[in-house]
């Protein structure tokens, strides 16, 4: 495996190639490439299937780290593509000509993150949400138990007892501060 | 009854564009007027005998109604059947937990079902958001955007306690105590504060029916 | 005796038809529809009785799980992952644990790899007599429901004698199985296994020769062999159409690869071959728990030491695990960052694909009596797509 990456470092400038298991390796690109070496994964390389896409929200480096899982199932070997966009400008390339089902993957991370796909079908649509006012929830800086209590309505007499809490002051109060 | 004497203003259907308005109807829901004596009990008796239910599975509480549809569980020996649309229905179950964009449609439907109507709301996510409580999409009590007449505990349900529920609300018809809809009508204005806080984008007539 | 029926490939093109020539119709199938899978809608464009264009609308059953799972523990997800998809709710909690223990390096007890692999099959036949019952219910076939539910339950009795939970299990969890098999269990694996093989031969002789079925399904929905990796289309949806990938075998995970069977592929992968494959599954399925009931350890441990969950923080990695569930690849991707919540938990559901892109593809020149039947017949399961 270790030949692609030397491919993809030569062709596209990949780095940190790192094999999670025997049929599992991650990558880094960026983003500005991620399209290209995309497809040339695809049309080259074998990894034809695109398993998933998603994002994860890296607030403490201000980026957003995009993630592409590709299978080649000739190979046997799953590649996941990372590859970081700026948190406060998210625009990528759009994939959905390479793969037909990847503008739903790019509407939910447009309306999850706020990353947007020009160019991808409906994009712009509301995806899981209707009528949504606050900021993309998925990013960290989104408290979900604070938006919670401020707008839905609570039955009163519901005793929360956060399970952890409990545990220690229950089972382990030698360990609780 | 009061409804004569007072009548309620009409609605004034603001989420819909003006030449959409004169299409909808913006009467208020009224009380129902029982009738007298012995007749009421029959009636009571004869909706309580044949609860059909509307085939919305609007959570994951829904998969418990196909073992209850079928030959295992059975609840058609009961007069129980699940019906296809909201106006040939009376009982509306709640399948669990409700997000804001089911919320919607669930009062559209629960407003177009044919009175006397009933509202069973299975699991614990219907009562106190159960372990979606700290959601940002899913709303934490439901009876506080439509009446309930029967709460069913879990998650989910078995489907001998929604049995369990259902011959409970069978009792509750005949006692003549399924008040739901005249809740409803009662205290419009305040549900319908709470449904317009929650769904932002409100671009249906104020009454669906 | 009958000519080939034609199969019809729909256009990739999305037709822009002109709403206000009143030769066509704008209609809602879902979210209120009985002929809807769960709880989603489309917005059906119709001239006469056939469909021109399908626009999919999700999220009526959107509760932001991965929003939760970064807000929780790593144990205390468990409860969680389970309600992702109703049905089958054992993949989840399999793709979770396998993922964590990749993550913090734990080996599990053989006995718990068969016990897990046995609680996925079994979780796989219950899923496949709940579609099949919906398939047949969706061309009117009213008969057939009333025997796969049925059915289902008596598995789900299985489920509850092993877990104690009849849909939610929970019983996979990270260092092996969350306990061992009562006493007399396997023997009514067997019962029930053998009633459910007797219920699946009349099932067969009913539905599949069954005229109506066969003359609707035919040619409905058909999916050529090179949509597979463009739309990624996993599971039997793929092997309806002549593709032979099947994650048990190409991955190999759990007991898959000491067991003995084979990857059943179809030839051309429309309604009635995915419902024919299917059926074949499920005799696989039974197949393959006998194989486990007859090879799996009688005794040894079941679980794996696990640290304190309170304070169990996860080594930084990030991980991908797939399993192959009845709908196809169902995948856990899982992102540590060293602290005791996850950092991302993303979902790969196989309905993503089939219930959206490839949905609306096919829905284009059906009739619309069959909309219910093509969307059954792609078992589409709302609740993974929306999480």
């Amino acid at each position: 495996m270790n030949e692609l990456a030397t491919r993809l470092a030569a062709r596209y400038g990949a780095r940190g190639w790192h094999d999670q298991r025997a049929d599992l390796a991650t990558i880094v690109l960026d983003a500005d490439r991620l399209r290209d070496a995309l497809a040339y994964l695809r049309d080259q390389e074998g990894y034809r299937h695109l398993s998933f896409a998603t994002a994860i929200d890296n607030i403490e480096r201000g980026v957003f780290t995009l993630v592409y899982t590709l299978r080649s199932h000739d190979k046997g070997h799953s590649l996941i593509v990372h590859a970081d966009i700026d948190r406060q400008k998210p625009v990528v390339d759009s994939i959905h000509l390479l793969w037909a089902q990847a503008w739903t993957y790019q509407r939910e991370m447009k309306e999850w993150y706020g990353i947007d796909f020009p160019g991808s079908p409906r994009v712009d649509e509301e995806f899981v949400l209707e009528g949504w006012e606050g900021p993309p929830m998925m990013r960290r800086d989104f408290d979900s138990l604070a938006y919670s209590d401020a707008t839905y309505a609570e039955r009163p007499g519901r005793a929360t007892s956060d399970p952890a809490r409990h545990m220690k002051e229950q089972l382990y109060p030698e360990a609780a501060e | 009854m009061s409804d004569k004497k007072l009548k309620p203003a009409p609605l004034a259907n603001e989420g819909l564009s003006p030449d959409e308005r004169g299409l909808f109807c913006d009467a208020a829901p009224r009380e129902y007027e029982p009738a007298k004596g012995v007749i009421e009990d029959f009636y009571n008796w004869a909706r309580a005998e044949s609860l059909w239910i509307l085939g919305f599975g609007t959570g994951c509480g829904a998969i418990e109604l196909r073992p209850l549809m079928t030959s295992r569980f059975d609840m058609y020996r009961y007069g129980i059947q699940a019906r296809p649309t909201p106006r040939q229905s009376c009982v509306f179950v709640i399948g669990g937990y409700a997000s804001v964009k089911t919320l919607k449609r669930i009062v559209r439907s629960y407003e177009q079902m044919m009175g006397p109507k009933f509202v069973v709301a299975l699991g614990s996510c219907t009562i106190n958001g159960g372990m979606y409580w700290d959601s940002y999409n899913t709303i934490k009590r439901i009876d506080q955007y439509i009446p309930v007449d029967v709460y069913i505990t879990g998650c989910m349900p078995r489907p001998e306690a929604l049995l369990a529920g259902f011959q409970e609300l069978k009792k509750i018809i005949k006692a003549g105590k399924g008040e739901g809809q005249n809740i409803y009508a009662r205290d419009f204005a305040w549900y319908k504060a709470n449904q317009k806080q929650i769904i932002k984008n409100w671009d249906m007539p104020d009454y669906n029916w | 005796m009958k000519k080939e029926k034609l199969r019809v490939i729909p256009p990739a093109e999305r037709a822009n038809p002109d709403l206000e020539s009143g030769k066509y119709l704008l209609m809602w199938q879902g979210p209120q529809h009985p002929g809807i899978t769960g709880n989603m809608s489309l917005k059906l464009i119709v001239e006469g009785d056939s469909v021109v264009d399908c626009e999919t609308h999700v999220g009526y059953l959107h509760r932001g799980f991965e929003k939760l799972m970064e807000r929780r523990l790593w144990m205390q997800n468990f409860p969680l992952v389970c309600r992702i998809a109703v049905p089958e709710p054992d993949f989840n909690e399999y793709c979770y644990a396998a993922a964590l223990e990749e993550l913090a390096g734990i080996q599990i007890p053989d006995k718990a790899v068969w016990l897990r692999t046995l609680s996925l099959e079994m979780i796989r036949l219950a899923s496949f007599l709940m579609w099949i019952g919906g398939q047949a219910g969706a061309f009117g076939h009213g008969t057939i429901i009333q025997w796969s539910v049925t059915m289902r339950d008596y598995v789900l009795d299985l489920f509850e004698e092993l877990s104690g939970g009849r849909i939610y299990h929970m019983y996979i969890i990270p260092g092996g199985v969350r306990g061992d098999v009562p006493a007399g269990f396997f023997k009514h694996v067997l019962e029930i296994m053998d009633t459910v093989q007797k219920n699946l031969d009349d099932i067969e002789l009913v539905m599949f020769h069954n005229v109506v079925f066969k003359m609707r399904a035919e040619g409905l929905g058909y999916i050529p062999a090179d949509w597979v990796d463009h739309y990624g289309i996993t599971g039997p949806n793929a092997r309806a159409a002549g593709v032979a990938r099947d994650l048990r075998k190409d991955l190999g995970y759990l007991a898959y690869p000491r067991l003995d069977f084979k990857t059943i592929v179809g030839q051309k992968s429309d309604a009635y071959e995915r419902a024919r494959l299917r059926l074949l599954e499920m005799y696989q399925c039974i197949d393959l728990i006998r194989q486990i009931v007859d090879q799996c350890p009688k005794d040894g441990p079941f679980r794996e030491k696990l640290p304190n969950p309170l304070y169990w923080k996860i080594p930084a990695g990030e991980t991908y695990v797939a399993a192959e569930c009845t709908r196809g690849e169902y995948g856990f991707y899982v992102a540590s960052d060293g602290s005791d919540k996850p950092r991302r938990v993303a979902v790969r559901g196989p309905s993503y694909t089939h219930a959206v892109a490839v949905m609306e593809r096919l829905a284009r020149g059906v009739n619309i009596a069959d909309v219910a039947g093509l969307m059954v017949s792609l078992h589409t399961y709302p609740p993974e797509i929306e999480r």
